[in-house]
């Protein structure tokens, strides 16, 4: 287990420096000039070139690389060009809301998926599971930017039920925050639901298939108890798999939801640094999140040794 | 396994929904809710060209000497009153007392001295530095009372003290200016939540007239669809730039709302590179302002909001010439032009940046070219690439582009701006407008500056941008016109 975890932190690493070093060459060879952006059409040239060394942008290109990465390391991201604030810290404030979002949605699209995905794997071709699989198949077939205009129509507009968007933040109270984050939730959520649901479904029924299920109900156990103490355990693997993934793409992909409710969250933080050339803020958010993802994956990989003890013995 | 589970789940996301959808009573509105479509990178008027930092800061925190009025002309600000010696060289200010920066510390003439210095010295990063360039020298006579003097006569002086850019700040805060705004107005900066919303208090400490209101909360809704939900759904009270057009008549028949429209000061223009062949030709520019519709591009582009224009310069301005006539939709003339020239096959690159103003008025103008045999080959590029590759590289035959400055003919006198003009004529009229003082001398120059960009051709004239938004029924107040760009919140408030 030692060697394999040493193994994979090692890979963990490995894949960082390459990131980073992809993202920063990337931004470089983008076209734009962060301070020819913040200074404008009127600008007079020497006020630009007075800010381009203010921000040191004159600096040779490896020296500012090596300065990014030694920053990083010690987890100073720098200061952003254009809101002159700490990078860590306009992160801290976007994580703040992104984080508790992608929870949140993750939560509803488990709590959703779970129940439905073994209604339908447990009464197949029932009425119930049609409609399991019908309501799924709309699920993910409706893009999630679309089902949040109608949430915010229905909602918002209509019933006043809502903000249409916006974040009082956390310091306005847990309720109000929470209420802020909820239409977008279920509306990052759906789809994720939906996948879930059909995924937990198929394993489930392939696991149900299996010879030690046949074994169990030869024992003696109800359908019912077969199915809780043995089925869902064994096929919890591929769901875990595609839990991590939603993770990841909800934490970076929420950007759309974020654009239509106006969340000032990670997301729009990247899109709106990109607009802006604020390289440092873009660099900074675009290696978090491949940490973050990367981090996401070997957990994943854990909790499969933990949910199946085959895996565990192989790899030691 | 006998009750639904997706049943009971949507009962509970229903029962949380009504949870939630108590709402507060009513008190009397003291507070009010701007949407605007960028968010300001940072809240200091005197270090980046932003249009978000003024919409935000000018008049409501930071005060000048002079300040811009809704019609656009010049009112004293923190200067009480001036006196112009007759050589036109030394400005004399008296100064408003009793005035208090936010942070409860006195507001004097040192402070008028260290701001205007400090704008046009050397290694400044304000982005209109020009505005200070005739400066000579700033001198404290009292505390009440500072001295300028310029190296030369300039008619737009106090004008250019009117720009948010020449703001008065304090020595002691001017550094910190981008995140914690101290200035003299009267609103101060109660919370900046990155991203989401400013939020301004009222400065009980305000030496002038007090405003109305408690509070103004500026949100940043960049999404047209959001921004049209956010209005509905009653989270905005006045979104005064709105961003799609096509969406206000909605509002118009919605009597919770007002839809206002004002002019700009943004010339919206097809601009050309003077100096590449064969746009150096003044046959072939005369001959692609006379193949363009204005009006058809208005309807089209900006669903009917904006004025046609002839020449670069605001229409509400008083020393405005229209021109409009003189380049006139005529595709026969410009084919006629063309063959003068000697020129048929021409393809000519059309680059355009994210506003709609260019990105659909591109395509018109494009089929617009084609009916008189110019091709065009169109490519959208971000703003920041647009500055490099337009504005810095000039790696381009046409763009389309809003100058929203106001007064900034002067760039047409620049010898290395983006479209190459600087012709040696119009930099002597520009010159002999900086030294003019006496105001019908001024609109004579100004109205020969006019005239000679638009016999030359430089660029295709097409409008005059049209602020146009959308405000709460009830909301009085807010500038109609946008003289400069800036949401001023003195004079706002809730009719009873």
């Amino acid at each position: 287990m030692t060697a394999y975890l040493l193994r994979r932190l090692l890979s963990l690493s490995l894949s960082l420096v390459a990131a980073s070093l992809v993202i920063f060459l990337v931004m470089e060879v983008v076209p734009g000039d962060p301070a020819s952006f913040m200074m404008g059409l009127n600008a007079d040239p020497q006020a630009v070139a007075a800010l381009r060394s203010q921000l040191g942008l004159d600096e040779p290109l490896p020296l500012r690389y090596i300065g990014w990465v030694a920053g990083l390391l010690q987890g100073d991201f720098g200061i952003s060009y254009t809101y002159r604030v700490p990078v860590s810290e306009l992160i801290a404030e976007r994580v703040v809301i992104s984080l508790p979002l992608t929870l949140y949605a993750l939560a509803l699209s488990t709590l959703i998926a779970f129940p439905a995905g073994i209604l339908a794997a447990s009464r197949r071709n029932s009425a119930a599971d049609l409609t399991v699989m019908g309501a799924t198949q709309l699920g993910v077939a409706i893009p999630n930017f679309w089902f949040a205009m109608i949430l915010v129509l229905i909602f918002a507009v209509n019933l006043r039920w809502f903000s249409a968007g916006g974040f009082p933040g956390w310091e306005a109270g847990f309720w109000p925050a929470i209420k802020a984050l909820t239409l977008p939730a279920i509306a990052l959520a759906l789809p994720q639901a939906s996948i879930l649901a059909r995924v937990m479904r198929s394993s489930l029924i392939d696991t149900l298939n299996e010879d030690f299920m046949r074994t169990a109900r030869a024992k003696g156990l109800s359908r019912g108890q077969a199915l809780w103490r043995h089925a869902l355990r064994n096929a919890l693997i591929p769901v875990l798999t595609i839990i991590g993934l939603q993770f990841s793409f909800l934490l970076a992909g929420g950007i759309i939801i974020e654009n239509v409710f106006y969340l000032p969250g990670l997301g729009r933080l990247a899109f709106q640094a990109i607009t802006q050339r604020d390289l440092i803020v873009v660099r900074s958010v675009v290696i978090l999140l491949v940490f973050a993802v990367i981090v996401v994956t070997f957990l994943v990989d854990l909790a499969y040794a933990a949910a199946d003890p085959r895996l565990r013995r192989r790899r030691s | 396994m006998t009750k639904n589970p997706i049943a009971a789940t949507a009962v509970s996301l229903l029962a949380l929904g009504l949870a939630f959808g108590v709402t507060p009573a009513m008190a009397a509105k003291m507070d009010v809710t701007i949407g605007m479509q960028l968010e300001p990178p940072n809240l200091d008027p005197t270090g980046g060209a932003a249009a978000a930092i003024d919409e935000v800061v000018y008049a409501n925190v930071f005060e000048g000497l002079t300040r811009f009025g809704s019609d656009g002309a010049i009112l004293p600000a923190l200067a009480e009153s001036w006196e112009i010696s007759d050589d036109g060289l030394v400005y004399t200010f008296k100064l408003h007392t009793g005035v208090k920066f936010h942070d409860g510390s006195d507001f004097n003439a040192d402070d008028v001295k260290f701001s205007l210095d400090r704008a046009r010295a050397e290694g400044s990063t304000n982005a209109q530095k020009a505005l200070f360039a005739d400066i000579a020298s700033v001198d404290v006579v009292d505390p009440a009372t500072v001295k300028v003097t310029l190296s030369k006569p300039n008619g737009s002086f106090l004008f250019n003290m009117a720009w948010g850019d020449a703001v008065i700040v304090a020595p002691e805060t001017a550094a910190d200016n981008a995140a914690k705004p101290v200035g003299t107005g009267p609103f101060t900066l109660t919370e900046w939540v990155k991203g989401d919303r400013v939020e301004l208090g009222r400065y009980d400490g305000y030496w002038g007239t007090p405003v109305k209101l408690d509070k103004v909360t500026f949100k940043f809704i960049s999404d047209p669809t959001a921004a049209f939900a956010a209005m509905m759904a009653g989270d905005l009270d006045a979104y005064p730039a709105f961003p799609a057009p096509e969406n206000l008549v909605q509002f118009e028949a919605d009597p919770r709302f007002k839809v206002i429209t004002g002019s700009s000061e943004g010339e919206t223009i097809l601009a050309m590179n003077n100096k590449k062949p064969p746009l150096d030709n003044v046959k072939v520019r005369e001959a692609i302002a006379h193949a363009i519709d204005r009006q058809a591009i208005i309807d089209g582009a900006m669903f009917g909001y904006g004025t046609p224009i002839g020449t670069h310069f605001a229409p509400h301005n008083p020393a405005y010439v229209d021109l409009t006539a003189q380049s006139a939709y005529d595709p026969e003339k410009s084919k006629a032009l063309l063959a003068e020239a000697g020129v048929s096959d021409l393809t000519l690159s059309l680059k355009l940046p994210p506003p709609s103003y260019a990105r659909r008025g591109g395509e018109i103008i494009a089929a617009q070219l084609r009916e008189v045999g110019i091709n065009t080959d169109i490519t959208n590029v971000e703003w920041a690439q647009w500055l490099d590759d337009v504005f810095k590289a000039k790696n381009f035959d046409l763009t389309i582009v809003s100058h929203t400055e106001p007064m900034d003919i002067g760039i047409y006198a620049r010898d290395d701006y983006y479209f190459q003009y600087g012709d040696p004529d119009f930099k002597a009229i520009m010159a002999d407008l900086a030294n003019a003082t006496d105001p019908a001398k001024r609109t004579e120059l100004m109205q020969a500056a006019q005239k000679k960009i638009a016999d030359d051709y430089v660029n295709a004239y097409l409008f005059q941008l049209a602020r146009a938004g959308v405000i709460s029924a009830k909301l009085k107040g807010i500038w109609l016109n946008s003289p400069t760009q800036a949401n001023d919140m003195t004079g706002v408030y809730w009719e009873e």
